[in-house]
């Protein structure tokens, strides 16, 4: 049963979200082209699958700085990870461990966000003060990644309104995940401590598309300044979600922006359903205060099940424990997302709490027949001394997990009748989220007491506030006034030869739409075929159009050139070609006017007119030869002019008497 | 007397909350120069400068704001930080061993402090049992704290004092002591207690930790549990030091009080025995003894404490092209001790003679030890130790240089009379001098070498 007011995805329209109160806001991780990771000096953006050391922790919970344990610390206690870290030496040294003391942060991501904090209008503070955010994940070997604020406050525009930018924050990124399974997480290091610009916005946005809308003006305003990495995983989002009623739901670390609306329209689902499930309960008289659950150990009563996962689990030594949630029946069946149900809440915390990871990891009354025969059910009903009103869910795995796994799964259905519970969830491939651990709040940060405040001098933010980019609005307004379209924009915005686009199009007077298709398709292509186009200077970039502008290749040249600069750079043999050279070996200097024209009267010469004479014929006949000689190096629409002038005079000598 | 209400705040900082009438902890709405900013005053640091105001957001985030940039400000709230660590009543049965917890500072349990932004220690059964509930399954834990000291202030005094509450606690039956102590100087405090309280019928385990325990990976928690369990349940009755061992949170090592040294400024696994293997790995479910040869738990309660201590002691390390006025200085300010750390097997130069002989002969008692840290002196190889010798200089074997210093501290407390220094130095207490190096107690790692790494990618996790 879908909740009230909720079509198919597509059928979805602003007004039905409005109806249900949705509000999303935005927090954009982007990576930092810089030298060097943020607190240390290893080098940053190299990733390598390879490892050759690995190394134990465990993590603990520790108090904040007011006092409080966080919650998310608590719940990761419980799960008694093994946290295993796979090393490179190229990739890591003794500070992402925490095993040597911070060194001062890097100058150069400082500058960058500095940048992106005046491009985002924000009020910047005058001082840092490092913070560690508590992460018990183990993403971060340290269980804390250092973090500091740059500025609140700000605003960037977008369909005629302003859409708040909460803060700006320039922290160390994470560790990759590997695997995890059941107590044991493992992951790779070579992303942990690379410099990570965050941007927060306000819950200004109120359908799903305008959050990807959105997140698309932020990424291109951090691409704008053309300090920033590109490529699959650079930028990252969490969503954060709400509708009426609801709660905060982050939805962490969605890499493509495209995946955003899908994964807004299942979340916003699943609050509203939530809230459905909460009246329901409470109208059959099921509160915080009433809730009775129990569990016990049933393992004696399912031992012989035909069910494979139960029977293993038994056949392996493990134990399976029956939770009776009084009152609850068909509540786990009820639908939370597209083809997801409630259940799932339940099975999720199991896997990531209580680590029975190996899925399916419960069974439950609601679907009795999936799983257990009928007569099995009717003995636990006894057993459990259960009725129908109530829900039987069966967990199993060793007892110390299966334990836990009955706690959790009452944990979670107690939060049930208060409504929507505030956690971290993790999106999915369909468009869906699980949990992913429960939302950390404030509680989780601490001053780090390894590095003193640092100052931001106004001379600093003087300087970068000189060179600040134009915004990408008025840049796009100003692309769009050249006669670009969107889908060329789009992809001038992904090219990291952006910034060059408008001075070549101003200095050398070439035609936008040509710059523009040179700069982002076909270096792309020539990207695409294994060519090195990051060793393309902006200096060489700019001296090819220069080359065009002044008549010195055709636009086909264009293309040949930078073919022939890569392919030098990529031939690590040869010395990489300069565009002299280049012009030079397309032999751009045989293509003079008399050159043209010798080569037009012999091609003409070569012209063996048939039965039906025509002018088309021979034009055509005249400029294959040419063009097959000249492309490149001479512009097609200058051969034809030649061509035309050639044949006119010669048709005019032909026909004089 | 009145409370400090704007704490670690000066000049102009201080003036700006006065102007506005608000104080630490006040929640303010503030008007500046670069737009509002809104959050709680929090107290600063005395070593930062006097120019900002440090404000914690609600986010979470703290951040500066220049105290001149604001124009105005107003106090919308209160709220204190009450920083506990949560107490929980420490468990006791009466089949569990009796250890006692002596706090000397340190980084075991800590929190923050505003004054300086630094952690300080904090500390008592409740605390500790709130944190760490794991020590309740080995014994019944009572704590003291003898002292509130960063161990590189450490002295005399809180040797001595140590010393003498351990004689206390052994009289009064106690089964196994602990001491939580900063790592810094852990080595010179395990060296003295190892001369000051001798044959102890019980474990005296020294523990501290390298990451402070407000630090969710922190390595105090480990070291503590393993360093209880020695003292609860292990049978080395000597003193110890209990502290990582491996790169990963495996396994402490029981490192023997007088040949273990801090080896690393910032590692957790910074702490190795020299010269010789550790006594024993250790983890919340096994001791392993690596060693055949230490004092064993004993059921009587016959401990000797002496606790002499010479102030008039140093430690020199020999450098190349080294004065003599050096070593006049000394012995005119009226040092008895000097321990060198020589190069090589124990050598100085040339120089260096005639003030080295000028201070035997005033009485000063001079001995030899290695500056290679691992390795015997040997005087007799060289013509060099030969002279060396002829001076007075006495060769300390394989003590370590600042055992060897606190070893001198405590003889001289005894006597000064030169035979009888000599043969207390000489006479081993517990291995500070062994008769033999054993070919596994020199190891040291060199990596990229494939052996090295193969052993450190499948093995040394």
């Amino acid at each position: 049963m879908i909740p009230a007011g909720f079509k198919p995805f597509e059928e979805m329209l602003p007004e039905d979200y409005a109806s249900i109160g949705l509000k999303c806001g935005l927090e954009v991780h982007q990576q930092l082209l810089t030298r060097t990771k943020l607190f240390c000096r290893c080098p940053a953006g190299r990733f390598t699958n390879d490892c050759d050391c690995e190394i134990l922790r465990h993590m603990r919970p520790t108090l904040s700085e007011l006092g409080e344990y966080d919650g998310t610390a608590l719940m990761e206690k419980k799960t008694r990870k093994n946290i295993y870290y796979r090393l490179h030496h190229e990739t890591v040294c003794t500070y992402e461990f925490d095993d040597t003391p911070p060194f001062f942060l890097a100058d150069d991501a400082l500058d960058i966000a500095i940048e992106l904090a005046l491009l985002l209008r924000l009020n910047t503070v005058q001082e840092l003060h490092i913070a560690r955010k508590q992460y018990l994940d183990g993403s971060i070997p340290a269980g804390f990644q250092r973090t500091t604020i740059l500025g609140v406050d700000g605003w960037i525009p977008y369909k005629e309104r302003r859409i708040h930018i909460w803060q700006l924050e320039l922290e160390e990124d994470s560790c990759r995940e590997v695997s995890d399974v059941g107590h044991d997480r493992v992951y790779r290091t070579d992303r942990l401590g690379m410099p990570l610009a965050e941007v927060v916005t306000g819950p200004d946005m109120r359908t799903p598309q305008e959050t990807a809308e959105v997140g698309e003006v932020i990424r291109r305003l951090c691409r704008s300044t053309g300090k920033v990495r590109t490529g699959y995983g650079a930028a990252r989002q969490d969503v954060n979600v709400s509708v009426r009623g609801g709660t905060r739901i982050e939805i962490k670390g969605v890499p493509q922006l495209w995946r955003i609306p899908r994964l807004v329209y299942n979340e916003a689902m699943r609050q509203c359903s939530l809230l459905e499930i909460k009246s329901e309960l409470n109208s059959r008289g099921v509160t915080p205060n009433t809730f009775r659950h129990y569990s016990d150990d049933v393992t004696r009563i399912v031992a012989k099940t035909h069910y494979g996962p139960m029977r293993a689990a038994v056949a392996g030594g493990h134990v399976v424990r029956c939770i009776v949630l009084k009152e609850f029946a068909g509540v786990l069946n009820r639908l939370t997302q597209e083809h997801t149900t409630f259940g799932k809440e339940l099975s999720d915390r199991i896997r990531v709490i209580s680590c029975l990871t190996h899925l399916p990891n419960m069974v439950h009354s609601d679907t009795a027949s999936e799983s257990l025969y009928g007569k099995d059910w009717q003995k636990l009903h006894k057993r459990m001394k259960a009725d129908h009103g109530d829900a039987l869910i069966l967990v199993w795995g060793d007892q110390r997990d299966a334990k836990c796994a009955c706690d959790e799964v009452a944990i979670r259905a107690k939060e049930a009748l208060i409504g929507v519970p505030a956690d971290t969830r993790q999106g999915l491939k369909d468009g869906t989220n699980g949990f992913e651990r429960v939302l950390p709040g404030a509680q989780r940060m601490y001053p780090d007491t390894d590095l003193p405040p640092l100052l931001i001098d106004s001379a600093r933010v003087d300087r970068i506030r000189a060179t600040l980019p134009a915004y990408i609005w008025d840049w796009d307004k100003r692309c769009r006034s050249l006669g670009l379209n969107e889908e060329l924009l789009t992809c001038l915005h992904r090219s990291s030869f952006r910034h060059l686009y408008l001075s070549i199009v101003d200095e050398f007077d070439c035609d936008p739409t040509f710059v523009a298709v040179i700069l982002c398709q076909r270096l792309k292509s020539f990207k695409r075929c294994g060519l090195p186009i990051d060793g393309l200077t902006d200096q060489l970039v700019l001296d090819v159009f220069r080359a065009t502008a002044k008549g010195r290749c055709s636009r086909d040249g264009v293309e040949k050139i930078f073919r022939i600069i890569l392919e030098s750079i990529a031939d690590a043999q040869s010395e990489p070609v300069d565009v002299e050279s280049a012009l030079l070996s397309l032999g751009e200097d045989s293509a003079t006017d008399q050159a043209l024209d010798e080569q037009l009267a012999d091609a003409l010469r070569a012209f063996k007119p048939g039965r039906q004479e025509s002018g088309g014929r021979r034009h055509r006949f005249v400029m294959g030869r040419l063009m097959h000689k000249y492309r490149g190096r001479v512009d097609g629409t200058r051969l034809a002019q030649r061509a035309h002038l050639i044949l006119s005079q010669n048709v005019a000598n032909s026909s004089s008497p | 007397m009145t409370v400090e209400t704007r704490q670690g705040y000066r000049g102009v900082g201080r003036e700006t909350l006065i102007r506005f009438g608000v104080d630490v902890w006040s929640d303010v709405q503030m008007e500046t120069t670069s737009g509002p900013f809104r959050g709680l005053i929090l107290p600063r640091s005395e070593t930062a400068d006097e120019r900002h105001i440090v404000l914690k957001l609600a986010s979470g985030y703290n951040v500066g704001i220049e105290a001149s940039s604001i124009s105005q400000m107003t106090q919308v709230g209160r709220r204190e930080a009450n920083y506990k660590i949560s107490q929980r009543e420490f468990p006791t049965q009466k089949s569990k061993p009796n250890v006692m917890l002596f706090g000397t500072g340190g980084t075991i349990a800590s929190r923050l402090d505003y004054r300086t932004g630094a952690v300080v220690p904090a500390f008592s059964p409740g605390e500790l049992y709130g944190s760490v509930p794991e020590l309740a399954d080995f014994c019944n834990l009572s704590t003291e704290k003898i002292c509130g000291v960063f161990s590189e202030n450490m002295g005399p005094q809180q040797y001595k004092q140590i010393a003498r509450r351990i004689g206390e606690e052994i009289e009064a039956g106690i089964d196994g002591i602990v001491i939580g102590h900063g790592t810094d100087t852990m080595h010179h405090t395990a060296a003295i207690l190892s001369f000051m309280v001798q044959d102890s019928p019980v474990p005296i385990v020294m523990v501290g930790s390298q990451r402070s325990s407000d630090r969710p990976s922190s390595d105090a928690a480990i070291n503590l549990i393993n360093a209880v369990k020695a003292a609860a349940d292990g049978d080395i009755a000597e003193v110890t030091v209990c502290m990582f061992g491996p790169t990963s949170d495996e396994y402490c090592l029981l490192h023997r009080g007088t040949r273990v040294r801090k080896m690393h400024s910032s590692y957790r696994s910074t702490f190795r025995t020299i010269g010789d293997t550790p006594l024993a790995t250790i983890d919340q479910k096994h001791i392993v003894y690596l060693k055949e040869n230490f004092n064993r738990r004993r059921n009587d309660r016959c401990v000797r404490i002496k606790t002499s201590f010479e102030d008039k002691v140093t430690i020199l390390y020999y450098y190349p092209n080294m004065q003599p006025d050096v070593v006049d200085a000394l012995v005119d300010k009226g040092y008895r001790g000097i321990v060198i750390a020589g190069t090589g097997l124990g050598h100085i130069n040339k120089p260096l003679y005639p003030a080295i002989r000028r201070a035997t002969e005033k009485g000063v008692h001079i001995y030899m030890t290695v500056q290679t840290l691992w390795g015997y002196v040997q005087m007799y190889v060289y013509e060099t130790g030969r002279e060396i010798m002829e001076l007075g200089v006495v060769p300390g074997s394989n003590m370590l240089p600042e055992v060897a210093f606190m070893k001198l501290c405590w003889t001289l407390g005894q006597t000064d009379d030169r035979d009888e220094v000599r043969r207390i130095m000489l006479t081993p207490v517990m291995d500070e001098i062994t008769e033999r190096e054993p070919y596994n107690g020199y190891l040291i790692f060199q990596g990229e070498i494939p052996e090295v790494q193969e052993f450190l990618r499948t093995i040394k996790r």
